[in-house]
């Protein structure tokens, strides 16, 4: 019962976690068709600014709670910056080629971002946890939670809410989903494709950096940590089928519940859970289980 | 393919070059030049599925197998003979690639390259945590002995570069050979019009399977030659990030010939040699920087630098 308990709650979490984690890589691919392996190094340039950022406010002495607004503000900041840059200086020169092209330059971004982290950072661990210290911990069925991962829960679910709002119910969303349909039709219709393009890039690369933030407090912000996160975002994106939120977010509950039950029931399959539930959704479902039907085109 | 159909004495000028070269070069440059042509056969192995627009994530699955065929059989079975392990490693990384070709043969484009990603890091996941296949340390491999003989270390890696160069040079052979075939003919067909290959009554899914199968023994031997060259084996081999150095590889090399795989490689273990020796910390940006050119400017990789200048003068 204890188990089943901190299986659930520990399984919560952590699809929160995956899916503020991988929801900028769907959102990416559903518009653009973009496969953004770059993704990895947002996340890692997101947690790094943040670590440093909430470092210096806490070295200031300032009141601890800004240091949430802190987090957020460091990564809007640089998922920004790097995302525009990403999308106005490199991907444009690439739109119209083979999408496996395409992947590969978004790796050839990843390989110089993940070295740019370490020359602007240098090599240390950056330690950010005292925004999760903050909250402490909570009871649940008589297990302690730390309150900073639970929380993660309903930040998650209100990112989902809001994306699949704007995208069902707003004028923009309107457009980026004309987008998605036909492209050169939309373009005649006088949309302008490109803009949606950086628009939607530029979000989705700032919940990448969200996602490398939110995790900055919980884990040693150090090397490579990108290189484990994209491909985690990866599976979680494929199940749910690429390029539907909703499809993240049930491909997020269900990654995180397998990695949970793994982790208490048998520790020594917390990987292969993962990469087994990716494989069988493959298998069963080639194009994740949200993905909308496509033509086949002769 | 270009290089037999071009000229069928370039394949064993080539290799016979390196044979001899390697009688004079230094023990560093042996082992280097053994990992280069060992890595070179993976990406042959891609290259093979690049040329019908398949693009695999997850090569290093087979690359791994053929590795850890390699050290289990040493470790468990005291198998010591370098060519006995190169049969078991094809063997294994055959079996392997025959079983899930079934599956993958029915995945295109970014399914085919995330479903074999997912195998990959299954396999990754699995050598992580299993104590009993070394873990996340792995383990070391002795020096193989040969038909019997059992040189010493300096020997035994001038032996193994020269197995090396056997099997670089029959797999191109043999890759050349396949493409040439009629069932390598359909490759490019596949490509460019899957549902009209299919109406005109080939066996597409067959095809890729056959395909798929020699890609993945490809990558098993150089799984098990650097294993054997690199005297140690350990997850990464597996990881994901194997897996995008030889796409990175493929791309540099270009599909233009047999023989591009080994040469991108070498450029590729020659700019990662002295780059982590150099530029430890921005040695990635330099590959990354590397890989945009040649997607912007050599689309068709380093080796049709060779093939303009020969169609300029025709």
């Amino acid at each position: 019962m204890l188990t089943a308990a901190a299986i659930l709650v520990d399984g919560l979490d952590y699809a929160a976690w995956l899916f503020i984690v991988a929801v900028g890589l769907t959102l990416i691919y559903g518009v653009m068709k973009v496969v953004n392996v770059a993704h990895g190094g947002l996340y890692s340039m997101g947690a790094y600014a943040a670590a440093w950022a909430v470092g210096l406010y806490f070295d200031r002495g300032l009141a601890p709670a800004g240091s949430f607004l802190v987090l957020a503000l460091a990564s809007v900041a640089v998922g920004g910056v790097v995302g525009l840059a990403l999308e106005r200086g490199l991907l444009r020169l690439f739109y119209g080629r083979d999408d496996i092209l395409i992947v590969l330059v978004t790796y050839a971004a990843f390989l110089i971002l993940e070295n740019l982290v370490l020359q602007i950072w240098g090599v240390e661990a950056y330690p950010a946890y005292q925004p999760a210290t903050l909250l402490g911990t909570m009871t649940i069925a008589g297990l302690p939670f730390s309150t900073y991962e639970l929380a993660l829960v309903p930040l998650a679910a209100a990112i989902g809410a809001a994306l699949i709002w704007i995208l069902a119910r707003t004028r923009i969303g309107k457009l980026v989903r004309a987008v998605i349909h036909d492209r050169e039709m939309a373009s005649s219709f006088g949309i302008d494709v490109g803009r949606v393009y950086t628009v939607t890039f530029v979000v989705g690369a700032v919940l990448g950096a969200f996602g490398g933030a939110v995790t900055a407090p919980i884990i040693s912000v150090a090397p490579g940590i990108g290189v484990e996160v994209i491909v985690l975002a990866f599976a979680v994106v494929v199940i749910g089928g690429l390029g539907s939120v909703a499809g993240t977010i049930v491909g997020a509950l269900l990654v995180g519940l397998a990695r949970a039950a793994a982790v208490h029931l048998l520790p020594q399959v917390e990987l292969f859970a993962i990469y087994a539930v990716m494989s069988l959704v493959l298998v069963l479902r080639p194009q994740g289980l949200f993905a909308p039907a496509r033509q086949r085109r002769i | 393919m270009g290089a037999l159909a071009r000229g069928p004495w370039l394949l064993p000028l080539v290799f016979g070059a390196l044979a001899l070269l390697s009688l004079v070069l230094t023990p560093f440059l042996v082992y280097l030049l053994t990992v280069i042509l060992a890595r070179g056969l993976v990406v042959l192995g891609l290259l093979i599925l690049w040329r019908t627009g398949l693009m695999s994530f997850g090569q290093a699955l087979y690359f791994g197998v053929g590795a850890y065929a390699v050290g289990l059989a040493e470790k468990y079975w005291g198998l010591r003979d370098a060519f006995a392990l190169l049969a078991l490693a094809l063997a294994a990384s055959a079996a392997m690639a025959l079983v899930l070709g079934w599956l993958l043969r029915q995945y295109r484009d970014i399914y085919f390259a995330m479903l074999s990603l997912a195998f990959s890091m299954i396999l990754y996941g699995t050598l992580v945590k299993s104590r009993v296949l070394g873990s996340t340390d792995g383990f070391t491999v002795p020096a193989p002995h040969f038909l019997g003989w059992a040189p010493g270390p300096a020997l035994a890696m001038h032996a193994l570069l020269l197995l090396t160069v056997a099997a670089a040079s029959l797999g191109s052979f043999l890759a050349a050979r396949y493409l040439a075939s009629p069932m390598g003919h359909l490759t490019t067909a596949i490509r460019d019009n899957e549902i009209r290959v299919e109406y005109l009554g080939y066996p597409v899914r067959r095809a890729i399977h056959v395909k798929y199968v020699f890609a993945a023994m490809l990558a098993g031997a150089g799984g098990a030659l650097v294993a054997l060259a690199v005297g140690h084996i350990d997850p990464d081999m597996t990881y994901w990030t194997t897996s995008g150095e030889f796409v990175f590889i493929t791309i540099l090399a270009g599909p233009g010939s047999v023989l591009a795989p080994f040469l991108g490689a070498a450029i590729f273990e020659a700019v990662r040699t002295y780059a982590t020796a150099y530029a430890p910390y921005s040695w990635q940006m330099v590959l990354g920087i590397c890989l945009l050119l040649l997607i912007l400017f050599l689309p068709r990789g380093v080796w049709s630098l060779f093939g303009a200048r020969r169609r300029a003068a025709p």
